[in-house]
This record gives C-alpha cells, sequence and structure tokens, in this order.
C-alpha cells in the first residue's frame, strides 16, 4: 500500500494459444492491495485461462506478470505460491478424509522440533491452535477441527478451504466462482469472509458470474470479452446492465470511457 | 517478504502461547472418539465374540498358550505384508503381486545361500541373503510404483501384470522346484524357532513392523499425505507434493516388507515355497479391508489391519479346536468381507449426507 497506485498484480498483453484457439488475446488485468476486484467474462471469454496464467499453472505465450512490479514467471502453482499468491479452487481441493487442521497444512505440514521433527514426525497440537486461531480469525466456528472435512457442511468448506489461501497468500487470492454451490446463508457468509480478507490488505481476485454478487461485494469489476479486457468498472458507480454491456459487447464505446482506474496501466 | 511472512506461522505455530490451547483441548474427546475409529471397534468387538465364543466352547482348549502362540506365528508373515497393503490401499490402490514378489525374493536369498554354504552357511551368508531379500523386494516394489506413478495404468493391473512376472522368473530361476538349502540353519534357529522371553522372534519381528509403521501412518508427514493421496490426488498435487514419488514409495515399501516376509519365510519354513503363495494377496488384502480400510482410499489404519489379520487366524485355530471342519472359516470369512465393505458403504454415505 506504499504507493496506493502501484499495482499488486498487474498483467499486461498476455496472449495464450491452445492449438488454434488463442484463449487470451493481449489480455490486461490490475489488481491493487486490499480490494476486492470481479473478473468477469461470458462462457469462453478467457477468464480461467487470466487466472491460470496469473496464479502460475499457466505460462503466458507472450506478454508478462508483474507482482509489484516486478516481472515474473512463474515455473508451477508453487511458485506463484511462494510470491504470496493463492488459489480457493472451485472443487475447494480438500481432502475430504482429512480434519480442517490437516487440510489447512496439506504440503506445509508443521513438524516437531529436533530429531523426531526430521523423521517427519507431526507437531499436531500446534498445527490444530494455528487451524482454529485461522478459521477464528475469519469469523468462522468449527465445532471440531479434528473432524474430516467431509462431515462438515457446504459452507464450512469452504471455509477451509478460504482459510487455507488466507494462512499462506500475503498478498493475492484468487477464488473460482466461491459461492456457486451454496446457500443463500452460507453464500452471504463466504461473501463476509471475502470482505474481511480484503480488509487486511490482501488482494482477492473474484471470479464469478452473479452480477448482484459481484456488485456487491467487490470494489473493482474487470471484464474480459474474446480474450481481451473490455472495461474496467468502479462497483459503486455501475449497474449491472452495464457490466452485461460489456461482457456482450453491446456497450463498448461507453464502457472504454469509463474508469478513472484505467490510467494507471495507461501509463505504459 | 514472501518468503519471511511464509516461515512465520509455522514458528508461531510452535511459540504459541499456552491460553490459546484451549479451544484444541476441548477437542480433545472427540479425538478420543475417533482414535477408537468405529470401523476398529466394530471389527475387534467380532474378534472379541470369536475368542470369547471359542473360548466357552472349547473350555481349557482354545486361547491356550500354545494356541496363541501358534496364531500369532501364523499371522507374522501375514501382518507385515497386510501393513505394507494398508498403505497402498489407502492411496486408492491395490497390490496383487505380493505373494510372487514374496517368492521371488525367497528364491534370490535362497540361490544365494545355496552357492554360499547351504545350510550350513555362517552369519556373513545369512545377513546378505537378507540384504538380498529385502532388496529384490523394494526394487520391485519400486518398479511398480513407477509403472502406477505414470498414471497410464491402473495399479490392479500393474500389479496383476508383476503377479505373473516375479512369479515367472522365480520358476525359470529355479525350474519351477524349491531348491533344497534355500535357508541357512543359522536363520532358522534365530528368527525362525528362536524366542525372547517366551515370545517367537517372528511375532516380535512382526509387532516392531506393525507398531513402527502404525505411527508412521498416524503421526508423520508421510502418512498424512498417504492418506491425502487417497482422498483427493488433484488436491494433493496442488499443495505442491509430489504425488507419483509418493507413490514409488509407497509401492516401495510394500515390496521392500514382502523382502521381509519372505525372509520370515525362509527362517520358518526352510524353503522358498514357489507354488505356495498364490493366494497371499487375497488373504491380505481381506484382511486389510476387515479391518476398516476404505478400498476406494483415504481412509484406513494399521490397528485395523492387525485386527483383520486375527480374525481369520483366530477362526481357523478355533474350528479345529471345537472340531468344525477348518474350510468353514473360509466361508465365514467371506461373508464377514463382503457384509464389512457394505458396512463401510453406508457409513460413508449417510456421512456425506450429514
Amino acid at each position: 500500500m506504499a504507493s496506493a497506485r502501484e499495482p499488486l498484480l498487474a498483467a499486461h498483453g498476455v496472449v495464450k494459444r491452445f492449438g488454434h484457439v488463442q484463449a487470451l488475446q493481449g489480455a490486461d488485468f490490475t489488481a491493487y492491495a486490499g480490494e476486492v476486484v470481479a473478473l468477469i467474462g461470458d462462457n469462453g471469454a478467457g477468464k480461467s485461462t487470466l487466472v491460470n496464467v496469473l496464479s502460475g499453472v499457466l505460462a503466458p505465450d507472450e506478454g508478462e506478470v508483474r507482482v509489484e512490479g516486478q516481472a515474473v514467471r512463474f515455473g508451477g502453482p508453487m511458485d506463484a505460491q511462494r510470491h504470496g499468491l493463492e488459489t480457493v479452487y472451485q472443487d475447494l481441493s480438500l481432502a475430504p478424509d482429512l480434519d480442517a487442521a490437516a487440510n489447512l497444512y496439506l504440503g506445509r505440514e508443521v513438524v516437531r522440533a529436533g530429531l523426531l521433527g526430521r523423521l517427519g514426525v507431526l507437531d499436531r497440537p500446534a498445527m490444530r491452535r494455528e487451524a482454529v486461531k485461522a478459521f477464528g480469525e475469519l469469523g468462522v466456528e468449527l465445532k471440531d477441527v479434528t473432524a474430516p472435512v467431509t462431515t462438515l457442511s457446504g459452507g464450512q468448506r469452504q471455509s477451509v478451504a478460504v482459510a487455507r489461501a488466507v494462512a499462506f497468500a500475503n498478498k493475492v487470492i484468487f477464488m473460482d466462482e466461491p459461492t456457486a454451490a451454496l446457500g443463500v446463508v452460507q453464500r452471504a457468509r463466504v461473501l463476509e469472509t471475502v470482505r474481511r480478507v480484503a480488509d487486511r490488505g490482501i488482494c482477492v481476485v473474484l471470479i464469478s458470474h452473479n452480477m448482484p454478487e459481484v456488485l456487491s461485494v467487490s470494489d473493482r469489476v474487470e471484464v474480459l470479452r474474446l480474450g481481451r479486457r473490455v472495461a474496467s468498472f468502479t462497483a459503486a458507480d455501475t449497474t449491472i446492465e452495464e457490466l452485461v454491456g460489456a461482457m456482450t459487447g453491446s456497450l463498448d464505446e461507453p464502457a472504454q470511457q469509463n474508469g478513472s482506474l484505467r490510467k494507471a496501466e495507461d501509463e505504459r | 517478504m514472501t518468503a519471511d511472512s511464509r516461515e512465520v506461522r509455522p514458528a508461531a505455530a510452535q511459540k504459541q502461547d499456552p491460553p490459546a490451547s484451549g479451544g484444541a483441548r476441548g477437542a480433545v474427546p472427540g479425538w478420543l472418539r475417533r482414535a477408537a475409529g468405529i470401523s476398529e471397534l466394530w471389527t475387534f468387538v467380532i474378534l472379541v465374540v470369536l475368542v470369547l465364543f471359542f473360548t466357552i466352547a472349547a473350555p481349557g482348549k482354545f486361547f491356550t498358550q500354545y494356541d496363541l502362540t501358534q496364531i500369532a506365528v501364523n499371522a507374522a508373515i501375514y501382518l507385515v505384508l497386510g501393513v505394507g497393503m494398508t498403505f497402498v490401499i489407502i492411496t486408492a490402490g491395490i497390490d496383487l503381486s505380493i505373494g510372487s514378489v514374496l517368492v521371488l525374493a525367497a528364491v534370490a536369498a535362497g540361490e544365494y545361500n545355496i552357492h554360499h554354504g547351504g545350510p550350513d552357511a555362517g552369519w556373513g551368508t545369512v545377513a546378505i541373503c537378507v540384504v538380498i531379500a529385502l532388496a529384490v523386494g523394494a526394487g520391485w516394489g519400486v518398479l511398480q510404483g513407477a509403472v502406477v506413478a505414470t498414471g497410464k495404468v491402473p495399479p490392479l493391473i500393474v500389479t496383476l501384470g508383476g503377479l505373473g512376472a516375479a512369479l515367472g522368473i522365480a520358476e525359470l530361476a529355479t525350474g519351477g522346484q524349491d531348491p533344497a538349502g534355500a535357508a541357512a540353519t543359522h536363520l532358522q534357529n534365530s528368527l525362525g524357532f528362536g524366542k525372547v522371553l517366551g515370545i517367537p522372534w517372528l511375532v516380535v519381528l512382526a509387532a516392531v513392523v506393525t507398531a513402527v509403521f502404525g505411527l508412521v501412518l498416524g503421526a508423520t508427514r508421510f502418512g498424512t499425505h498417504t492418506l491425502a493421496i487417497g482422498s483427493h490426488p488433484t488436491a494433493v498435487r496442488r499443495a505442491g507434493i509430489g504425488v507419483g514419488r509418493h507413490l514409488v514409495k509407497v509401492y516401495g515399501l510394500m515390496g521392500l516388507l514382502a523382502g521381509l516376509g519372505a525372509v520370515m519365510w525362509l527362517a520358518s519354513y526352510g524353503t522358498t515355497s514357489i507354488a505356495g503363495h498364490s493366494t497371499d494377496n487375497l488373504k491380505v488384502i481381506t484382511a486389510v479391508v476387515l479391518g476398516g480400510t476404505s478400498l476406494f482410499g483415504g481412509r484406513g489404519s494399521v490397528l485395523g489391519t492387525v485386527i483383520g489379520v486375527f480374525i481369520p487366524a483366530v477362526l481357523t485355530t478355533g474350528l479345529i479346536v471345537i472340531g468344525v471342519q477348518q474350510y468353514w472359516q473360509d466361508v465365514a470369512v467371506g461373508v464377514v468381507l463382503v457384509a464389512a465393505v457394505y458396512v463401510d458403504q453406508m457409513r460413508r454415505k449417510t456421512r456425506e449426507q450429514a
């Protein structure tokens, strides 16, 4: 947040081809610390491809990704994670038979000190304490962090996945349709969590099809169409009609003018 | 900056002050309940009922020290194999080759022994034979694991191929006949018939293997990753864990324990028994599944496998003692096995609806 207009995460002119299909045709993306930015677009607009490029799953064919102004080339998702970028997958990516604490630390287990640690003996009490704390910080109450994740409700499972991302991301969290499978109450709770995460200075990139949800939770909305960013809105100043217009292309011209935020990357 | 804040968390976890542990302590009863593990509990009840039944049906005959020792010795090799199979099945895999791998390892060690002193071979030869058996078993397991890890051939087929190939090589090496002098007298008199504090060495060895790998499964990173891979392999891959490499280790462990089984077999029976291991795989898989390990992966315990190994063992001895044809054991185990998987499926369904 040092210089308020320095993007935390930015992509410029990203091109990604799959055979003859050009999924991204010079896409741009900008996200700032502490904001919720929604990434929307029609099916096939390139949202998933862009997020996969940003989170290190795919390497772009052309263009560049910058984290805090530094150009980066991720060798894989782990590489992105090392930069403080985490992803909450649509399927949540949890091991259903393991408990919440074990899932929180999957791949980053805490081991005991000394020889036992070198033998890979886990420090379960520490992991559970931290898990309780991590859930508490998100306002999530789990009756039992030692219960297998499969016994939890959909909303609670979602919370575990979000908590894992929050616990290890210090810059950006990508969330792919985080509320798609949830009921009304749980949906509200997850969105509340998203806000709370952003308030901690982390940038949340939200992919969603639900326009009212996008407007209610995000600060900014970036619209992709045919592999390019076609518009960038401030959520408070826009309407569902405008968003849909930008997504489908019927409002191309007005959308181009909207958004003083575009100036940030216009400098290039 | 990035690296810093990522490392701060685990460190903070260890330095957590006591008050925060209140929440964790409150959860201990739940943990205890699960530690008892409902699936293991049920199989354990079945085992206890069987023991009680035979003790009452044949007073003074069953549950004697002789019977217990016999049961434990018979179960020792299956227990060692079952521990490895528990890991394999938890990854949602299977290993049909274990009987053949055991034979191959036994033949490899036996052939060396024959050419280096036969029955009168010295301790040095015995040690080399043990290493050969373990290495052949582990090597074969690693090979199968590497093929499984490619994800191109299901474990069932990989190890079915392995079953045939390993046995074939063993038969090629020996002409299909069990060679004489495969086990040194030293090996037989120590590990085979020796006792410590009245407990056969075979049983002690099996108990140590069981305890060690029970802890590995329950308390280490390796165990957690094994459970996680069986639970949701894609999630594990995304978490940066090398799933393929882990599978190689798990199948390698199974092979290593099959090699250890070969050493125990040679020590106990003094021969390679090339034709005698064709149903080891089914017996061991039955025991593991009886013990509550899910064939669909993600769940299971070594403790359950211990119980699962002892149910058929107790049945066999018990039926002989009360004068019923022991072939009823196969019938009974078959019925219980199907019932166990049925109950596992029902429980899984109700749990996922919750």
